[in-house]
């Protein structure tokens, strides 16, 4: 098991927001967390990720227990790479500054002892020529690769992805997808908060129903989208699906 | 669909025939109002009195040149107390910031200073510390009027631009620092690289409305001793008993800050159109 969430809770405010969650994911996994918005899902990966501290509960990777609080969060955030819908690049840095300054500073490697490993990444996802651009040159899209490969240049054992593509125009989904496509071929384990169902249907290892800060059904895609057990779920799917 | 012979568009036509309908009304009456300042002032009874004692050509040409060299003391108090209190104010406000308990004396200190200096009238300050520190007996040149009147004007303009500093800091969106401490970066590294630097470019509009302040506040100093300009004004006025001198002050103030303040207005327009 690479990582195991034992019952978490978490508010916000006085707003229970995740209730008891428990997830096992294995090694190369790809999670798909589903659900409307306020489901819990993006306070879930924010949690993972110790950007938020949890009320209970313990997240174990590899064994350890992340979430002990006092823990010093800065070695496991290495180990987990997180994106976020808003891109959040740094804006007053180009693409490959802004994909530098974490393996600079943390590793105090010298940027000549990077540019291998970084360079390759900017390659592999088409982004080559943009690596001197700041972010308000770029597209959507391109904002978006260039988040992802900031996060893969810390070498994460788990990516989680928060509604990456849901801020993008229609047309520019696509070619994020086919990073995180990329990255599942190559073994990486991640966890998704995604509206792109046929995605999760197509891509996904298991697919989690949140709602209200429960997981109410799990499974394999095709039995989650076909066959979902929970009325709530149908609810949902039927809701979503008929949209498009 | 023609197009006008000029080449421009109807829309065009019409905004060029509105411009220039304006430019003319604005011209005019910009003129009519001179002229009637310049013909009917000067039919004020006491114009006579007040030119001899405000305009007086004789006592300008007299008074310029020195008032032009004591300037220049103006110009190296607020050369040299600017950087300070950019660097004072700054870690006033990342004092302000610190989370560490083992700090919470410098977060104190932060909160204590930046809430006394506001509230006290800089002259106030400037007369406590120009006059009492000198008056400890320390020897020369430490019991100078002139280094303890730069402290003054340093602390007290530090506590307001360690405000901006720290508006900056709050209105850099918090998924900067979440997007950096994902990484994986200390939240120390996380203010210097990401935070702080787009805090700092939003605020300098803001810090060179103080430092035109400053410019002005210098001027304080004469309260206390350095002949700076207004000091030196001060002599001539009880030399020649002829007020010229304060205006050539003003002139020689309002070359160095209306510039300034220019600058700081197109910053500013500049910074709300980017972000539009």
């Amino acid at each position: 098991m690479k990582l195991r969430l034992d019952q978490i809770k978490k508010t916000l405010g006085n707003r229970l927001v995740l209730d008891g969650i428990s997830l096992d994911v294995s090694q190369g996994e790809m999670i798909c967390l589903i659900g409307a918005s306020g489901s819990g899902k993006s306070t879930l990966l924010r949690c993972i990720n110790l950007l938020e501290p949890l009320d209970d509960g313990a997240i174990w990777l590899d064994g350890h227990d992340i979430a002990t609080p006092g823990l010093d969060p800065q070695p496991v955030r290495q180990k987990i790479g997180i994106v976020f819908q808003s891109y959040n690049l740094f804006p007053h840095m180009t693409a490959l500054e802004n994909v530098l300054l974490a393996p600079r500073r943390i590793t105090k490697k010298s940027r000549a002892d990077l540019m291998p490993h970084v360079g390759e990444l900017f390659e592999r996802f088409g982004l080559s020529q943009h690596m001197d651009q700041y972010p308000d040159q770029l597209s959507g899209g391109q904002q978006q690769r260039v988040a992802i490969v900031r996060a893969l240049a810390m070498k994460p054992e788990i990516m989680l992805f928060d509604e990456i593509t849901s801020a993008l125009d229609p047309e520019l989904v696509g070619e994020v997808l086919e990073v995180l496509k990329a990255l599942k071929r190559e073994g990486m384990t991640m966890i998704l908060a995604t509206h792109e169902m046929t995605f999760a249907r197509d891509v996904g290892n298991r697919v989690c129903f949140l709602d209200r800060g429960r997981i109410l059904e799990q499974g394999p895609p095709e039995q989650v989208f076909n066959t979902p057990k929970e009325p709530r779920t149908r609810d949902f799917l039927a809701r979503v699906l008929n949209r498009g | 669909m023609t197009t006008p012979s000029s080449g421009l568009t109807r829309r065009q036509e019409y905004e060029r025939r509105q411009r220039r309908r304006s430019l003319v009304i604005a011209g005019s009456s910009t003129a009519l109002i001179i002229l009637a300042i310049v013909l009917l002032v000067p039919l004020a009874p006491g114009w006579e009195r007040v030119q001899n004692s405000f305009f007086n050509a004789e006592v300008f040409a007299k008074s310029f040149p020195k008032l032009l060299s004591a300037f220049l003391v103006d110009v190296a108090i607020f050369a040299w107390s600017a950087p300070l209190i950019a660097i004072l104010g700054l870690a006033i406000a990342l004092a302000r910031d610190v989370r560490n308990p083992v700090l919470y004396p410098l977060r104190l200190f932060g909160m204590v200073y930046t809430d006394v200096f506001r509230g006290v009238p800089v002259v106030l300050v400037v007369y406590l510390i120009g006059f009492g520190i000198p008056g400890l007996g320390l020897p020369r040149p430490w019991n100078s009027p002139y280094i303890w009147g730069t402290v003054a004007l340093v602390l007290t303009y530090s506590a307001y631009v360690a405000e901006i500093f720290r508006s900056g800091i709050e209105s850099v969106h918090a998924s900067q620092r979440s997007a950096a401490l994902s990484l994986g970066l200390s939240s120390s590294d996380s203010m210097r690289f990401v935070v702080l630097p787009q805090a700092i470019r939003r605020v300098i509009p803001a810090q060179m409305n103080m430092l035109i302040a400053l410019q002005k506040d210098v001027a304080l100093l004469s309260f206390i001793g350095p002949v700076e300009i207004f000091r030196q004004a001060g002599v001539f006025k009880s030399l020649l008993a002829n007020f010229t001198p304060y205006v050539v002050a003003a002139l020689i103030f309002l070359v160095i800050t209306v510039p300034t303040t220019r600058l700081a207005d197109h910053l500013i327009s500049k910074q709300n159109r980017a972000r539009s």
